[in-house]
């Protein structure tokens, strides 16, 4: 077990080192962010002088190299834009973006099981199958423009919801939450509803599928034989079984919500990792972008390498690979 | 009963909020502030953002004409000395009082070889405090824009500086924070109460403000809204009263809600334009035609400006003749006729000089007002007179370095003038020859002995109206060599809800909420 995890570990290291060594690749072609950094009437000289002084001259290697050090001892620099702490600008954004994917993964179990039941047990009659190709609609809409269009049902023409922001938000300690407000609470509802549209669907059809195969097993036929009633029989029996499948794929979700909170949090103007990165993104903010990415890749490894520890320690066969 | 407390509490807590309600102007940006601290980013949309907290010597009034703020008076004492004295009783936002030891601490802390800013007062020398009220800077030359420049260095407490260690501006080379970017203390109708980046910054009516308040604002909540379809939405549905930033397609939109949205509309002072490679060679290696004066000429004679005005920007743009906007110190009308398009003269011209059907890069961004579109349809209508533009587009961090590095042959620019809001700012920065401080963006790499000459006698030119009649001279020269095509001012449009009462528009984009009525 221990070899099994040094080994995860190991693993986890070299895909962060290997994403910022991409990163690092690719910054140079992002532009020149001096350019973004002194106003129109400075001299060529200052420009120079401030390119040195970030290190910008020197190849990506070295760049890349400097990065690692600093990183390996903590150190993450300033940001170029604000000129605050990378680390605590993006602690500052993390509860926004961590309450935002655990809303959307609430929501797409809350909504997403239920209905997959449903369509489950429906399956042929008009509302099911109605639900099941309606479901499409959530996979391939792109998630900017279910955004944009919930802004406009509920906050323009109904007026019930706020379209972008936060609401206002209540520190506990360096954790800072919008649930324990009016307006917080309000604010969550829309972005978190178009980001989890997608996942909704995912859950919906894998539940359905689930269920369609449990329910030929023979256990359900005796139960049924047996006189347990319908409603106990589909949602504690049948669906128990076929929860794990679902445990499995939203913990692997919730890193992909995380990065592709992104988009959601631009059209809604959230305050949260996504909304910095992008930022840095037209600022060329290298340190933002660098940590950022290592960040995220980190809560990827660490999701992914929690399953692969929870399957091991069900599953004996898979320690030795 | 129970139901009649609840109304009861209901109607009381209503009576609680309303008045505090009352003078909030919710303010929608397109994009956040970066820090609290003035000198942090070069960034004339910060600069403005900052103007309601802190203050400079001087400032721009209701008419964009220069007006003392915390100088009383100023006066030249010598070609290279000027004397500010400085308003009395005027005190910070912590209580301190404001006197001439600030002035220097500030100007100091600008042209700071660390500062981003310290190209926004270019010619300062140094600075002599003379007593509590008074002091003398010293600059490089004669130098007659000094008030402009002086409009955007903000004043800082000494006292406040230096207790929390922020004298110098912050260096994000170093790693350590500023106290500035979390903190304010300026002078200004407004104090910052509270900031959450990207989310929402707070200011708040200063009672002790020196000047007699214009607005009847008490709160000012500033949140950055970068999608633009979310920001309309916003100003659609009441969430906010301002934006600085009405996307140019959703205008009609906007119109149509005449109820609850007031459009205010007018013309930017950003003059764009397109500039010219002067180097021997084309990108391509192939001699550069464009050094004759009878293709630039052509190429101008190609653009159908009214097409671009009425197609591109739906309307909105004002055509341009001149380099600068009417507003802009040295503007001359008799410069500013818009050249007709005439492609048959076009093509006649270009056969003269043999430049007929060459190839060449044409570099465009994406910070200019349709930018892209405008290009396309310049690029067209070039192909129409025969010639073969290649379009390379991309944005600004990535065309820039390429301009700057003269890796173009024909290219768009924006020039407003900001900060210093005169005709020196383009002649000197983008048409003068490019050597030391002079000729940053000149890109295509233009030199002009005579224009030259004119420009830096306007430099050292103390008497206005001289300095002027030099500007206008130099604007003629560059038409006459038609070293760049003017082609328009952009629009410029902010919307307001329905409960304000009166906005003055601004034509730098730069709203100044404490000339607001609710």
């Amino acid at each position: 077990m221990l070899a099994f995890l040094i080994k995860r570990i190991g693993n986890a290291v070299l895909v962060m080192l290997t994403v910022a060594f991409f990163a690092f690749l690719i910054f140079r072609f992002l532009g020149d962010p001096v350019e973004m950094m002194v106003n129109e009437s400075a001299t060529q000289s200052d420009r120079d002088e401030l390119r040195a002084r970030l290190g910008l001259n020197e190849g990506f290697l070295v760049q890349y190299v400097r990065f690692v050090g600093n990183a390996a001892q903590g150190e993450f620099g300033l940001s170029w834009r604000n000129q605050q702490s990378v680390i605590g600008l993006i602690a500052e954004r993390f509860p926004a973006t961590f309450e935002l994917v655990i809303i959307a993964t609430l929501l797409s179990l809350a909504i997403g099981i239920p209905l997959g039941v449903f369509t489950a047990i429906g399956r042929g009659r008009w509302w099911a199958e109605s639900l099941q190709f309606g479901s499409i609609i959530g996979v391939s809409l792109p998630s900017f423009l279910v955004g944009i269009l919930l802004i406009l049902i509920f906050s323009v023409s109904l007026g019930w919801l706020p379209g972008y922001g936060r609401g206002d938000v209540v520190n506990l300690g360096w954790w800072s939450t919008g649930l324990l407000t009016q307006s917080g609470r309000a604010a969550v509802v829309l972005p978190s509803l178009s980001l989890s549209l997608f996942q909704i669907t995912l859950v919906m059809r894998l539940v359905r599928a689930e269920m369609l195969e449990t329910l030929r097993a023979d256990f359900i036929k005796f139960a049924r034989a047996r006189g347990v009633r319908r409603r106990a029989l589909w949602f504690r029996h049948a669906l128990k079984n076929c929860l794990m499948p679902v445990v499995t794929l939203t913990a692997m979700q919730v890193g992909n919500l995380i990065a592709f909170a992104l988009v959601t949090e631009t059209v809604f103007q959230w305050p949260g990792m996504g909304m910095l990165f992008m930022q840095a993104v037209t600022f060329v903010d290298i340190p933002v972008m660098a940590a950022y990415l290592c960040i995220v890749s980190f809560i990827f490894v660490t999701l992914n390498t929690f399953v692969d520890i929870a399957y091991a320690v069900i599953d004996p066969r898979l320690r030795a690979a | 009963m129970q139901f009649k407390r609840i109304l009861a509490t209901g109607a009381a807590l209503l009576a609680l909020s309303l008045p505090a309600m009352a003078g909030t102007l919710k303010w929608g940006a397109s994009r956040d502030i970066s820090s609290l601290d003035p000198y942090s980013y070069g960034d004339s949309f910060a600069l403005g953002v900052l103007n309601h907290s802190y203050e400079g010597l001087m400032r721009y009034d209701r008419n964009l004409k220069i007006e003392p703020a915390l100088a009383a008076s100023y006066e030249i004492i010598s070609p290279t000395t000027w004397r500010f004295k400085l308003r009395e009783g005027v005190k910070f936002h912590n209580g301190a009082d404001f006197t001439a030891e600030d002035v220097q601490a500030s100007l100091l802390r600008a042209t700071n070889p660390k500062s981003p800013l310290r190209g926004n007062i270019p010619a300062y020398k140094g600075s002599r405090v003379i007593d509590e009220h008074t002091i003398e800077i010293d600059v490089s030359a004669n130098y007659p824009l000094l008030l402009n420049d002086l409009t955007t260095i903000y004043i800082f407490d000494a006292g406040w500086l230096k207790e929390n260690n922020a004298e110098a501006p912050t260096d994000v080379g170093s790693g350590t924070e500023g106290y500035a970017t979390y903190h304010e203390n300026g002078t200004g109708p407004f104090k910052v109460e509270s900031r959450q980046p990207d989310a929402k910054t707070v200011f708040v009516k200063y009672d002790g403000w020196w000047d007699k308040p214009q607005h009847n604002i008490d709160r000012i909540e500033l949140t950055p809204i970068a999608s633009s379809a979310t920001r309309v939405a916003a100003l659609l549905s009441g969430d906010i009263d301002f934006t600085d930033q009405a996307p140019v397609q959703d205008l009609p939109r906007l119109e149509a809600a005449s109820g609850q949205v007031k459009l205010l509309e007018g013309t930017d002072l950003r003059t764009v334009m397109i500039g010219f490679s002067q180097r021997d060679q084309l990108l391509s290696g192939a001699p550069n035609p464009m050094k004759d004066l009878r293709v630039r000429q052509a190429m101008q004679l190609a653009i159908d400006l009214d097409l671009i005005q009425k197609r591109v920007m739906r309307g909105k743009s004002r055509n341009a003749g001149a380099l600068v906007a009417p507003l802009i110190p040295g503007y001359d009308a008799a410069i500013d006729v818009p050249v007709k398009a005439d492609p048959e003269k076009a093509k006649a011209l270009l056969k003269e000089a043999g430049a007929e059907g060459f190839e060449f890069e044409f570099n465009c961004a994406d910070t200019l007002v349709n930018e892209e579109q405008v290009c396309q349809a310049v690029a067209s209508m070039w192909s129409r007179v025969g010639l073969k533009p290649k379009l390379d587009q991309g944005p600004r961090a990535v065309q820039t370095p390429k301009r700057s590095a003269g890796k173009v042959d024909v290219y768009t620019l924006g020039w407003a003038t900001l900060p210093m809001l005169d005709t020196y700012s383009l002649t000197s920065q983008v048409l003068h020859t490019k050597e030391g401080s002079f000729g940053i963006f000149n890109w295509g790499g233009w030199s002009d002995k005579e224009f030259d000459k004119v420009t830096e006698a306007s430099a050292v030119e103390l008497d206005r109206t001289k300095r002027l009649a030099l500007e206008a001279q130099s604007l003629k020269i560059a038409k006459d060599h038609a070293l760049m095509i003017p082609l328009h001012q952009q629009p410029l449009a902010w919307a307001t809800s329905a409960k304000v009462a009166d906005f003055p528009l601004f034509s730098d984009n730069l709203p100044r909420l404490w000339l607001v009525k609710m």
